[in-house]
């Protein structure tokens, strides 16, 4: 890591809260040396031959040569290796960056809307973000948000992080990091959305883990955790008229152990069961039938809110 | 091009497309390309100017000298839509094809004008119609989306003004692909005598390669942009998810026709470079074959890698690493044209008028506008930067200073031919050093601002982001400045200008075969042709 800290340029970057944050950092110091050499080499050697084959007299001739293969191979074969490495380095960095590993310390649900986001736990304490209440998450420990929105598309970005996601209405995205030290970390809204998009700031507020843990276990901010709203609604909504919760075959799929497990479907197709697969198959049941099973299910599609959805979910997930 | 030295002997009739019917109506029904170019001309300088003042009053907003802030938010946010709509939709997209192009095509063709010249003119109008339309929606019911007009934000939160604005674009939309249209059948054929594939100029087969993306993806903006209309007024739901439709399926529209646009705004950038180039180098141009292909290869590959404007917008990951290795692809033929107008100059004998100086200019901040796209291209990379200051900061390196220094460069070299005299080299020069040095000013600083995490298009900032916006907007005065004495310049040449020989630069191509200004029909005789554009033997 030492010899990044040599270029200036990676001084402006925001701190490095994440250890993914040092390892963008040191791509970063790899593309700025990269692109240093490859314009010094490019407008470097033009200079030079500005210099050197200056006009000087009227009547002087130029050489006559059209093209030569040896060089045209390289100038486009070594490029394309140099790119292809920086491809891959980003890829594996991508990569890390959008999957969160399996045992999360925090789960939180975020909702931006036109300009603040709210943030609600699984235990049901909920903010309703202002300047002052900041997001509290563990430090050491890796938290997942699952993002949406409920107007426009706004954007969750942590700069010292080095992560942004988008919050789309209509969607869950989700986001995860794992800051190392406590300390309070600034999010931006990068996605423009409207007068105050400048405006819409919060701030991380990470505390070591036991702090966070009395913290989230002391009383409640809001009613009822989403869970077990979600549990209501599934009672209300009748839906266990279809699905069993203990694993058992009625007319639908049952609920137990569902969420993370691998759904197979009528036309052959395979996907994991995660938020956005349980949010499609809550309101739009046909767009994935499982195996085996008929094609029963009514459609929820706007008799359900966002929130609604969300509680199902959760609901679901402690389904174990 | 023996045969065409030949007309000037027979003595300069005083007779010549400028002078040939006079009075304002002769101007606005010619049917002659170079006179429709040089209405493009006069059009896009004042929405350029318009887009100018904008710009300025964004950055002057941002400097934050003044105790209050200069704007509101609402209008601030108004200003960034205008600046963006005008200067993209109307200002560098048709900048260099309609403007430029328009004038130099068909005379580097040996050819009395484009296929279709009323069609030429129908698209001059139909321009200017959705110009107006824009500008209506300006006026009476400002817009404050941002030029890439995202929903559900333009369909759902904001004034009915988006509705006029998509449609001015949408009519602009039309003169494009019709231009190109014209182009491309110009260029199969009307030909001179002996000008085969291999022999026509690299502007051509910029402008061609241009004219391809320009017909094949302007149909997919136009109809994304009736779509969000349609939402507005009648409440379709394609994009809105209040509707049951999908707001990313929008974007994927929109960047699946404005990733190519930016090689719309480039590639004719890049056919103006090859010449210039090479006249300044009194060089016959290095791999030629090289260039003219990589700008098929880029305009081909432009339509594969519109997704790495989505990296963080909940598309899959594997569809980020797919975009992200395809984009990687496009930097090739970029880096392959850098290197064969930098071994142009090797071995040649090169001066620097002031025409010269903008294509230097140009690949200084083309360079790094490129480079800087490799940073955003790599996956890891591009979630930091993504939507902040270096992404403004890349795309003004490419776009304007890629783009407008080509423009600039290409009216001081064709001014001669244009108008029958030169610019003062002096004002050319002067213009030269307060852009190059003002951009620099202006637009570096925000790749540092992005890195530190500012994202665009805000109203307001972090306290630490303060200096470096300061030094971004007295950057700006220099910029405008140079405009100014751009401008000057060529209106000064245009009035009082020395007269020019037919050939100035002692170039190759045709357009400088014929007298200065040309005749009506551009050339007296029909050249021949009998070697390639620049045999500087
Ligand atoms: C050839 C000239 C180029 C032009 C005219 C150009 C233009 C642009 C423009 C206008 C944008 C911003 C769009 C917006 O408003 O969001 C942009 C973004 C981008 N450009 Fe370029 N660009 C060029 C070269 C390159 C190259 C060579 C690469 C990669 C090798 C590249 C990669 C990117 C990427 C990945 C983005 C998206 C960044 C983001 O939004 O996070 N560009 N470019
Ligand atoms: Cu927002």
């Amino acid at each position: 890591m030492s010899w990044s800290s040599l270029i200036p340029a990676t001084s402006f970057m925001p701190i490095q809260a994440t250890e993914i944050a040092k390892e963008v950092d040191l791509l970063y110091a790899f593309l700025i040396i990269a692109s240093l050499v490859s314009f010094v080499i490019l407008i470097g050697g033009m200079t030079w031959f500005l210099i050197k084959f200056k006009r000087t007299s009227v009547d002087q001739k130029s050489a006559y040569i059209t093209h030569n293969n040896f060089a045209e191979f390289l100038w486009s074969f070594i490029p394309l290796v140099i790119m292809m490495g920086i491809f891959y380095w980003g890829m594996v960095i991508f990569e890390k960056l959008r999957t969160p590993p399996e045992d999360v310390a925090a789960e939180i649900h975020v909702t931006a809307e036109q300009w603040a986001w709210t943030y609600r736990y699984a235990n049901g304490k909920e903010f309703y973000s202002s300047a002052n209440d900041p997001m509290i998450v563990p430090a050491g420990k890796a938290t997942k948000l699952i993002l949406t929105s409920k107007d426009v598309i706004h954007s969750f970005y942590v700069p010292a992080f080095r992560t942004k996601q988008d919050a789309v209405p209509g969607k869950l995205t989700q986001l995860w990091f794992e800051p190392k030290q406590p300390g309070e970390y600034i999010v931006f809204c990068t996605e423009y959305c409207g007068t105050k998009h400048s405006g819409m700031m919060i701030k991380i507020k990470a505390i070591p883990s036991e702090e966070y843990a009395a913290w989230y276990h002391a009383e409640k901010k809001g009613a009822d955790s989403p869970a077990d709203l979600g549990k209501v609604l599934f009672a209300q909504k009748a839906c266990a008229s279809c699905h069993s919760i203990d694993g058992s075959r009625v007319v639908g799929p049952t609920m137990k152990g569902l969420f993370g497990s691998e759904r197979k479907f009528a036309d052959g197709t395979k996907a994991k069961a995660d938020e956005n697969y349980l949010r499609e198959s809550i309101l739009v049941s046909s767009a994935k039938i499982v195996e085996t099973y008929p094609a029963a299910m009514p459609l929820f599609q706007g008799q359900l809110s966002d929130e609604d959805v969300a509680n199902l979910i959760e609901y679901i997930k402690s389904i174990k | 091009m023996s045969s065409a030295h030949t007309k000037t002997e027979h003595g300069h009739t005083d007779h010549n497309y400028l002078n040939h019917g006079s009075g304002i109506w002769s101007w606005m029904t010619t049917l002659d390309h170079k006179r429709i170019g040089l209405m493009y001309f006069a059009t896009v300088s004042t929405l350029f100017l318009i887009g100018g003042f904008f710009a300025l009053g964004i950055r002057l907003h941002l400097a934050k000298f003044g105790a209050e802030p200069l704007l509101d938010p609402d209008t601030y946010n108004k200003f960034m839509t205008f600046h963006g709509a005008i200067m993209v939709f109307m200002v560098i997209i048709p900048g260099i094809p309609a403007f430029l192009g328009n004038f130099v095509l068909p005379i580097q063709l040996g050819a009395k004008d484009v296929a279709f010249p009323r069609l030429n003119l129908a698209s001059y109008y139909i321009f200017i119609a959705g110009a107006a339309i824009a500008a209506s929606s300006m006026v009476f019911n400002q817009v404050d989306t941002g030029w890439t007009f995202y929903t559900p934000y333009s369909t759902a939160k904001t004034s009915n003004g988006v509705i006029l604005l998509v449609l001015g674009a949408f009519t602009m939309g039309f003169s494009s692909i019709l231009t190109g249209l014209n182009f491309i059948v110009t260029t199969h054929k009307l030909r001179a005598p002996g000008m085969t594939m291999d022999r026509i100029p690299l502007m051509i087969w910029a402008l061609y390669s241009t004219s391809i993306i320009q017909i094949l993806a302007t149909p997919i903006l136009a109809i994304t942009l009736l779509l969000i209309g349609a939402e507005k007024t009648l409440g379709v739901g394609i994009f809105d998810p209040d509707l049951g439709g999908d707001p990313v399926l929008f974007q994927h529209f929109f960047w699946f026709y404005s990733h190519p646009a930016v090689y719309i705004m480039i590639l004719p950038a890049m056919g103006v470079i090859s010449e210039l180039i090479t006249a300044f180098s009194k060089k016959t141009i290095f791999g030629y074959r090289a260039i003219a292909y990589s700008s098929v290869a880029i305009a081909a590959v432009s339509f594969l890698v519109w997704g790495h404007h989505m990296f963080v917008s909940g598309q899959s990951t594997l569809a980020g690493i797919v975009f992200s290795i395809i984009t990687m692809f496009v930097g090739v033929p970029t880096a392959i044209k850098l290197f064969n107008w930098i071994s142009t100059m090797y071995r040649g004998t090169v001066t620097f008028e002031a025409p010269m100086l903008f294509a230097l200019g140009f690949m200084f901040l083309f360079t790094i506008g490129g480079l800087t796209g490799v940073f955003l291209a790599s996956t890891g990379m591009d979630v930091h930067f993504h939507d902040t200051y270096f992404v403004v900061a890349h795309f003004h390196y490419v776009m304007v200073g890629g783009t407008l220094m080509a423009l600039m460069g290409g009216i001081f070299y064709w001014f001669p031919k244009m108008f029958g005299r030169m610019t003062s080299d002096l004002g050319g020069r002067i213009s030269w050093v307060l852009i190059f040095t003002g951009f620099n000013v202006t637009f570096f600083p925000q790749f540092v601002l992005g890195a530190m995490g500012m994202p665009r298009r805000y109203f307001d900032y972090l306290p630490e982001y303060t200096n470096l916006n300061q030094i971004s907007t007295v950057g700006s005065w220099l910029i405008g400045l140079g405009f100014l004495v751009g401008l000057i310049t060529i209106i000064h040449g245009i009035f009082k200008g020395e007269k020019a020989s037919d050939n100035p630069w002692g170039a190759k191509t045709l357009e400088w075969q014929t007298s200065s200004p040309p005749p009506h029909e551009n050339f007296i005789n029909t050249p021949t042709v009998t070697a390639g554009p620049y045999d500087f033997r």
